[in-house]
């Protein structure tokens, strides 16, 4: 498949190394060059410096051809646009799009986006966690 | 009416202040920038939120559920769009206006159900394209009752090039009145003038025949 990750931080350069391993087509997008540096040292896939909130620099890349669109940069907002001109504009048939602000998250579910909230992810995890009780072994 | 503007910069700053003089609107700035809040604050009154403004907390606050109007006017065409969804999808705002800064934004913005967008870039570009036409015809002074100048250099590729003018199918009250060969030599054009490449004609038009003289004097063969 041939996926477009929009924003090399933590969460994008882990995706982009696991993905490209698996044997995909990899595209990886930020605005900073030293972003890159966060992929390991045997990554295959591409790197792009650019906004992904350009259409030209969408449209450069090849977002038209992809499968797959994923936003992941810091800005809730930024995702949330490039998400939608990937989705409107380039026709992509996958989009993925991640949204810190879980009323913003929610409202873009409501209207057909596929989108995830760490906050929301985060917080009931560590809330599973401390339900289960302390792990054997440990004291409470 | 109750207009939002999100966005304390110049533009919301501005379009605060015309819409003030106008009694029958009521209207807020929500700003991020704790000084630009002071400072309007300061200039204008006790009509400015600090907040971010496509934070439903904020908006909740703003009174989002009655706002008439939402116009976002921050630099950043994202915080822009967000604004306008969420004024639009969870509040049911009647009205939203987006500021643009790339233009090529517009199409994606009206598809996402923004009302209308403002883009400063794209009206300066329109200006541009209308101060220097990509065609070659340039107008050069209005005669007044609508006729104007025009100069236009053939090129290689047009039609007109080996015509006689009395054979070229000039729109009408349209007259060529001058022709310059590419040597800087002026020609008095006869009926017998044959057009030749890289002529320079100044003709007398009407500004709505403008299009079609450009046409038969630079239209490919």
């Amino acid at each position: 498949m041939k996926i477009v990750i929009m924003g090399c931080g933590r969460v994008g350069s882990r995706l982009a190394a696991r993905l490209s391993e698996e044997g995909h087509d990899v595209t990886v997008l930020d605005v900073r060059p030293d972003a890159f540096r966060r992929l390991p040292s045997n990554y295959k896939g591409k790197k792009h410096i650019g906004n992904g909130i350009d259409q030209d620099v969408l449209a450069r890349i090849g977002v038209g051809e992809a499968d797959v669109f994923i936003a992941v940069t810091q800005g809730d907002n930024r995702n949330v646009l490039a998400t939608q001109v990937a989705k409107h504009i380039f026709g992509v048939s996958r989009t993925l799009c991640r949204i810190y602000d879980p009323i913003r998250e929610e409202m873009y579910r409501g209207l057909g986006l596929e989108t995830i909230s760490p906050t929301v992810m985060g917080a009931n995890v560590l809330h599973d966690l401390l339900s289960a009780g302390a792990p054997a072994g440990e004291e409470a | 009416m109750y207009v939002i503007i999100v966005g304390g910069g110049k533009v919301g700053y501005y379009l605060a202040k015309e819409l003030l003089a106008e009694p029958q609107h009521e209207v807020l700035i929500i700003e991020q920038d704790a000084a630009k809040c002071e400072r309007i604050a300061e200039e204008l009154g006790d009509i400015v939120l600090r907040g971010d403004g496509c934070e439903a907390a904020t908006m909740e606050i703003a009174g989002f559920g009655r706002a008439d109007m939402v116009i976002a006017v921050t630099g950043d065409d994202e915080d822009n769009l967000v604004s306008c969804q969420v004024a639009k999808v969870k509040f049911n705002v009647p009205r939203t206006v987006a500021r643009i800064n790339n233009p090529k934004n517009q199409e994606i913005f009206q598809r996402l159900g923004i009302d209308t967008t403002v883009s400063a870039t794209g009206a300066i570009l329109a200006q541009i394209e209308q101060e220097l036409p990509t065609h070659q015809m340039i107008p050069f002074l209005s005669l007044g009752g609508g006729l104007e100048l025009v100069a236009v250099k053939v090129p290689a590729e047009a039609r007109a090039v080996g015509s006689a003018i009395k054979d070229l199918l000039l729109p009408d009250e349209s007259m060529i009145v001058l022709v310059i060969s590419p040597d800087g030599l002026p020609r008095m054009p006869t009926p017998e003038t044959t057009i030749a490449i890289e002529d320079e004609i100044l003709a007398v038009t009407r500004r709505e025949n403008e299009d079609a003289l450009r046409v038969v004097l630079t239209g490919p063969a």
